[in-house]
């Protein structure tokens, strides 16, 4: 019965992991762009909600209503201006630019908020959990997160798949000079996705706040982590990218549970254990010529 | 940059066969790079001599200074050259440092363990480039990133080692302090000379030209024959090596090993910075970007995360605003220290 839990516990985790890579995979995938930051970026967003809402330590849910919409805000402006003057002078320079924003944004948040961690409740709803077997738990919290992320999974591909404007991020994802000859805007268009991505990064941000503890500089795991998802589960496909947060979820549960300082390191061994075998991932969106 | 025109038409002539053309010849050394010779082996000189002139806290000083040359110089190589932006190269530094940690405690003195560790680095690499080779851009950077974890979880496991609150360097004991700060320093020396040395002749090779060749244009490259991963993995191989023998003068300089210390991602950046702020893609780029970062470190360091602060803004600043660097600045004078390139020397020109 520990074994199912752990099982269950993993895919709930997974959950989490998805929800963090989703916004990764969109900016790669759209832009082009692997942002260092992305980590650190979740980290910020629970930080804006602490710093603006001291009452979130109690219910997390009032930060819902305002932190992913400014962080959509926050990325569209810095898609128009610092992410998307770094993309016109290549990938290296984009990946140099934000690398340096994590270490800006960590560092500012180790300044302003120093190195305490953080974490968020949701007043009753944190511990109540259901039981189903003796060491079974089904944290309603989690659960939660779990349902939060394949919606966010579910809009995104729907906002990409049916309307204008997704049709418009598809274009410039394929080919954008192609696009912005056919009469896409695509810096505005670019900036959109971007900002789509914000604020799933600070919806991640907020659903781990409520998971664990944080603190300034918790960021660095995370994007590994999104990373791994998105690797396991095979570049560019949102599903695939769930697929990949369960199995690294999985692994780090039942690493866990076998001795629990294995946890992590059994996370990242799937996923050099997929890169070995399989590294176009578990479901590639695309098979390679 | 300003060699890249002229390297296409000169990549096939060997400098042994310059006339085949009337009157043109092939120069590899700039007027800059033949001037900057006696000063550089006067500065050498000067470095080789200097624990006889100051203070052990000096030396020690110039050891983290040599340490960060070294991977500056290696990231350089790597990023600059070869394309491989890793964000992981703690882990060969991580890995160089428990080497060495682990012959000294099989009985082995730490500074003969240095060259030991540094190959074992090497060795190391081998394998893992079959893994993160399979990622592209910045998906190696995280690849590479993730590795250096795992090295930091495998290594934390071995109580031998220290764990995870690290342990003492043993088998320096024999030596007096001051010896051991000298010798501490010279090996930090001879292994940023033997990096730079090592880079110079490496990217003056076939490897060198293969690596220039697809950094400035990979399809053009690949039409003309050259064969890109062959020449990265070596590159990546020497920048393992070279890291891990960095890792073990840290270890040896700090007499301890603490795994979050020598596997930190922190020490990603400190080489990303030195590269950007003084150029990439340039031999001189490094050697002045660790010049700067180090005396930004010496006056800020006790501001605590102000100085990664600022250290982060100025890297995305020279990013964006000045990619070539100090050093690309210094170039567009003309001045090469190290020229890696090919310049035709037309007849009328060669009496300058």
């Amino acid at each position: 019965m520990i074994w199912v839990n752990a099982v269950i516990q993993g895919l709930l985790l997974g959950g989490l992991f998805a929800l963090f890579a989703c916004g990764l995979s969109l900016l790669f995938g759209v832009l082009g762009i692997i942002n260092l930051a992305h980590g650190d970026l979740a980290v910020l967003g629970a930080y804006v909600a602490v710093a603006l809402l001291p009452s979130v330590h109690t219910n997390v849910l009032w930060a819902l209503l305002f932190v992913p919409p400014l962080f959509a805000v926050f990325g569209y402006v810095s898609q128009r201006t610092v992410m998307g003057r770094s993309m016109r002078s290549g990938p290296l320079t984009t990946l140099l630019v934000t690398f340096g924003l994590s270490v800006v944004i960590q560092n500012a948040l180790l300044e302003g908020f120093s190195a305490d961690s953080h974490s968020f409740t949701l007043g009753a709803l944190t511990t109540r959990s259901l039981h189903p077997a003796s060491d079974i738990s089904l944290s309603w919290l989690r659960m939660g997160i779990l349902v939060v992320a394949v919606l966010v999974l579910v809009v995104v591909q729907l906002f990409l798949s049916r309307t204008g404007i997704g049709r418009q991020i598809r274009a410039l994802a394929d080919d954008d000079e192609a696009a912005a000859i056919t009469g896409v805007n695509t810096r505005h268009v670019a900036a959109i996705a971007a900002a789509v991505a914000f604020a799933t990064v600070a919806l991640a941000g907020l659903a781990f706040g409520t998971y664990a503890q944080f603190s300034p500089t918790s960021g660095s795991n995370l994007l590994i982590f999104a990373f791994e998802a998105v690797i396991i589960g095979g570049l560019g496909s949102l599903w695939g990218t769930l697929a990949g947060g369960c199995v690294l979820g999985l692994a780090q549960t039942i690493g866990a549970q076998i001795d629990p300082t294995f946890g992590v390191l059994a996370g990242h061994l799937v996923f050099l254990a997929v890169l070995a075998v399989r590294p176009n991932g578990l479901m590639p969106a695309t098979v390679e010529a | 940059m300003t060699e890249m025109a002229t390297r296409e038409g000169a990549a096939d002539e060997s400098p042994a066969a310059p006339s085949q053309v009337s009157g043109v010849r092939i120069r590899r050394s700039t007027r800059s790079s033949r001037l900057a010779i006696a000063p550089a082996l006067i500065v050498l000189a000067v470095l080789a001599y200097l624990p006889f002139l100051f203070a052990q806290d000096t030396t020690n000083t110039m050891v983290n200074f040599f340490i960060l040359l070294v991977l500056g110089m290696t990231w350089n190589v790597l990023a600059g050259y070869a394309g491989l932006v890793s964000v992981g190269q703690q882990a060969f530094l991580g890995a160089g440092a428990y080497s060495v940690l682990w012959l000294a405690q099989q009985g082995m003195d730490p500074l003969a363990a240095l060259p030991v560790a540094a190959v074992f680095c090497g060795v190391v690499a081998i394998p893992v480039s079959w893994l993160v080779f399979r990622l592209r851009g910045g998906y190696f950077a995280i690849g590479t990133w993730a590795v250096a974890e795992v090295f930091a979880l495998v290594t934390i496991r071995s109580s031998a080692l220290g764990g995870g609150t690290g342990t003492n360097l043993p088998g320096l004991d024999g030596y007096d302090p001051v010896t051991l700060g000298a010798l501490t320093y010279w090996a930090a020396l001879a292994i940023a000379v033997l990096t730079l040395l090592g880079s110079y002749l490496m990217l003056r090779s076939r490897v060198g030209l293969a690596l220039t060749a697809v950094r400035d244009d990979d399809h053009a490259a690949e039409g003309v024959g050259v064969r890109p991963a062959g020449a990265k993995r070596v590159v990546y191989l020497l920048a393992a090596i070279g890291a891990g023998a960095a890792g073990g003068v840290l270890a040896i300089s700090q007499l301890n090993v603490q795994a979050d210390n020598v596997y930190g991602v922190q020490w990603a950046a400190y080489m990303i910075f030195v590269v950007l702020i003084g150029g990439i893609g340039t031999l001189e780029g490094p050697i002045i970007g660790t010049i700067v970062f180090f005396i930004l470190q010496q006056t800020l360091a006790s501001h605590g995360a102000w100085y990664l602060i600022l250290v982060g803004l100025v890297a995305v600043v020279m990013a964006l605003w000045s990619p070539r660097g100090l050093w690309g600045i210094a170039e567009r004078f003309g001045v090469h220290l190290f020229p890696v390139g090919y310049r035709v020397v037309h007849p009328e020109e060669s009496q300058s």
